[in-house]
């Protein structure tokens, strides 16, 4: 029980960490151009996002 | 010009931010072009492609407060650029909306699932409690927010007295959920919170799947009004030329239309002469040659010289609105047509509730346990919840539209699919369907080698399609390159000039023979060379049957489909074209109306018509079939009323379609007999009450695994179809 008690808030956490991160990445804008992405890989540009 | 500056948003500091849309961004390589050639004017600050929406972001700053001319420079480079159209954001944000619920639940639905596992390999009930406690609060997130979907669907469609697939889930979650509430204080044993949150899951991925197939055929049926100018330059009664927007412009408003400009209303040319690009309209890429007097209408494009035109209706009403108004007027052919779906719910529904409570009421009867009969019940309707049946249709359906994306076929939504496999009819537009405006020489006569020559020089000035064809045809035919002087090109009637002091000319019979250029309506099909009015030589050009018409009308023939055709052409050339392509049913000489109205005749003898078609004559016909096709070489107004485009133009894109759809209902009614399997050992279970969380949270994944697992199969078929058609096709190559 006592490890429970923590490792459970601890995973919940980490959980949390992640959908959070995916809720930030769909808020920025990483997943507008998805083809995009694809092809820009293929060119040598100093690539920076707009928003960034 | 303006209308740069009135759709660009101010960011502060005088940084300004505009969004171009460039409909023929298509590859890496135009994205960094575009970037790059933007990125070296003085004024802008930074620039980005976005290849999905087809947009350009440019962020600008110029002292002077005036944008520089960005449509021009890309116009420079090859590419068009218009100002988007508000309306397409509605669709992204509700995406966005769908992968945030979708993200949420999922969170939710594995964190509880963690938990709920320890609770099922023997929780001491101490730890139990707790372990329900976080699951209960887990799970609040998952059913207030991600079932909003679900629940706003359902709610509409009772308030309309009806019932759909939203229905059941909504009171299964909203039940589950509010009874392992109670349970979890009461500290009960068993708590569904996995099993409602889970649903939740699967589901919300089924409808974004969906979602996304959507916007991608939206994108590819790119929007008319995109094409549509925002406004124009007109010239006042003080002879100033002002730019105003499209509101202001009214019945006598002059406009003045620069070349690579769009008419913005109905009109009549007062001056100037040029070619009209009219593909927007009628999907011909044949250019036609207006003067003072002729007429225009609104959304033709002007790629010739400036043209002063008066317009003699507002924008609102000109031929384009009006043909748009017509199209939502139709009764869409399909709107009585019901989705399997809803179909299926509306027979599931009710049996689900009435198992539900039927269990319940014979459970209290038996036990007089409230809880116990409660309890029962809601795992009824837990079990039974479409888990597996809310993704069968979705998965098999963005599968087979994956599919065809690869083989050039858009489909519109998943109903198209469906509606497609039940064909038995298929209807053919001629011009454009069948056959390409490209323009062919079918034959080409002439007096000696020298007049070939004369023909073959003569034709390199110009840039014309029609003599490009020629010139192409004299090269290889071993036509000399003759000194011709004073080259003149007449617009819309062909090219003179001098060679030995004699005055040849090239170009519409009509004008050369006769040295009548007034008579513009003629069917240009013949070119004819001249000199002082006596022909020398002509070429007869003719229109070129499309890739895989042949195969495409064989292929329905062989599958038991009849085929008709159905044109406004003159019956000769319908009839030989027919000859060519296999078509034994044939109607010539149709009007836009008489083609809907046939569609109609077809639809009441019983058939379920496929119409193939691309002009604006078409547009009606097409939104009045079972379901419709449009070449995406067709115009604009024919695109955005068909269920399916074809990408590459290649008729054979009807055999895919129609091999993968009938695969695809196969496939959709498997699932549906898998669910019902599942349903047929799960609820027996669940009615004597011996279905526990554990059970039903197994029995609901393998089911929904079974059906994902089944619709791929759909890909696997799918490639071994094209292997074989390759093989085929190489064989073909062989025997030639």
């Amino acid at each position: 029980m006592s490890t429970l008690s923590f490792l459970i808030p601890v995973a919940v956490l980490m959980g949390i960490g992640g959908l959070g991160a995916f809720l930030w990445s769909l808020r920025n804008g990483q997943y507008d151009d998805l083809d995009g992405a694809a092809e820009r890989i293929l060119y040598e540009n100093d690539d920076k996002p707009l928003g960034g | 010009m303006d209308e740069l500056m009135l759709a660009s948003r101010d960011l502060g500091d005088g940084l300004r931010q505009v969004a171009l849309s460039v409909p023929d961004m298509r590859c890496g390589v135009c994205m960094v072009e575009l970037e790059t050639t933007l990125g070296r004017i003085p004024e802008v600050r930074s620039v980005r492609a976005n290849l999905t929406t087809k947009r350009l972001t440019i962020n600008w700053q110029a002292d002077n407060g005036t944008p520089p001319d960005f449509a021009g420079l890309i116009g420079t480079i090859g590419y068009t650029a218009v100002l988007p159209t508000e309306g397409h954001e509605h669709l992204d944000d509700e995406i966005s909306g769908l992968l945030r619920a979708l993200a949420v639940a999922g969170f939710c639905s594995m964190n509880i699932m963690i938990l709920s596992v320890s609770v099922w390999s023997g929780a001491d009930p101490a730890t139990r409690q707790v372990l329900h406690m976080m699951s209960a609060a887990l799970a609040l997130p998952a059913v207030i927010y991600s079932g909003a979907t679900f629940y706003r669907s359902a709610w509409r469609a009772l308030a309309h007295g009806r019932v759909n697939m939203d229905v059941p889930i909504s009171i299964g979650v909203l039940l589950s959920f509010g009874l392992s509430l109670y349970d979890t204080f009461a500290e009960g044993r068993q708590t569904y919170f996995e099993a409602s949150t889970s649903l939740l899951f699967v589901l919300l991925v089924g409808r974004t799947l969906d979602q996304l197939m959507r916007k991608r055929a939206r994108s590819a049926a790119a929007s008319l009004a995109d094409m549509m100018p925002k406004g124009a330059n007109v010239i006042r009664a003080d002879g100033r030329v002002e730019y105003v927007s499209l509101n202001e412009i009214g019945p006598g408003t002059r406009t003045l239309i620069a070349a690579g400009d769009r008419i913005p209303a109905d009109g009549t040319i007062l001056s100037g002469l040029s070619e009209l690009d009219r593909s927007l309209l009628t999907g011909e890429s044949r250019w036609e040659t207006v003067g003072p007097g002729g007429q225009v209408r609104a959304g033709d494009l002007n790629v010739g010289h400036p043209l002063t035109v008066e317009a003699t209706i507002a924008p609102g009403d000109s031929t384009l609105a009006e043909l748009h108004r017509m199209l939502e007027a139709v009764e869409d052919g399909r709107s009585g047509y019901r989705m399997l779906v809803d179909r299926a719910a509306r027979l599931y529904a009710p049996v689900v509730h009435g198992l539900s409570v039927f269990s319940f009421l014979a459970w209290f009867l038996v036990t007089h346990d409230i809880h116990l009969s409660l309890t029962i019940a809601i795992s009824v309707l837990i079990i039974a919840c479409p888990c597996a049946l809310g993704l069968a249709v979705p998965m098999v359906q963005v599968v087979a539209a994956r599919r065809l994306f690869k083989h050039g076929v858009v489909a519109r939504d998943g109903s198209a699919l469906e509606r497609l496999a039940e064909i038995d009819t298929v209807v053919f537009d001629k011009t454009g369907t069948l056959t390409q405006y490209d323009p062919m020489l079918v034959t080409g006569t002439w007096n000696g080698p020298l007049d070939f020559s004369l023909a073959g020089s003569l034709a390199r000035f110009s840039s014309h399609p029609m003599s490009k064809v020629i010139a192409d045809y004299a090269s290889r035919g071993k036509a000399e390159a003759l000194p011709l002087e004073d080259v003149r090109e007449i617009r819309g009637n062909g090219l003179e000039a001098s060679f030995r002091g004699e005055r040849y000319c090239l170009g519409r019979a009509a004008w050369a023979a006769n040295g009548d250029g007034g008579d513009r309506t003629a069917a240009a099909s013949t070119i004819v060379l001249t000199r002082g009015g006596q022909v020398l030589a002509s070429f007869l050009f003719g229109e070129r049957i499309r890739a895989g018409s042949v195969k495409a009308v064989q292929f329905l023939k062989d599958r038991g489909i009849a085929v008709q055709m159905l044109t406004g052409d003159v019956p000769a050339a319908a009839f030989s074209v027919a000859r060519e392509v296999g078509i034994d049913h044939v109607k010539a000489a149709a009007l836009p109306k008489d083609k809907a109205i046939a569609i109609d005749a077809l639809r009441g003898r019983g058939r379920n018509v496929m119409m193939v078609g691309d002009g604006i004559n078409d547009a009606i016909a097409l939104k009045s079939a079972h379901v419709s096709m449009a070449p995406a070489s067709g115009s604009d107004i024919s695109r955005s009323a068909a269920d399916f485009i074809l990408l590459n133009g290649d008729m054979d894109g009807i055999r895919v379609a129609l091999t993968t759809a009938r695969r695809a209902s196969v496939l959709i009614r498997q699932n549906f007999a898998l669910a019902i399997v599942y349903n047929v050992i799960s609820i027996p279970l669940a009615l004597s009450g011996y279905a526990s969380p554990l059970i039903a949270a197994v029995a609901m994944s393998t089911s929904s695994i079974l059906v994902v697992a089944n619709a791929v199969r759909l890909e696997i078929d799918a490639d071994a179809l094209s292997l074989r058609r390759a093989q085929t096709d190489r064989l073909a190559g062989a025997v030639q």
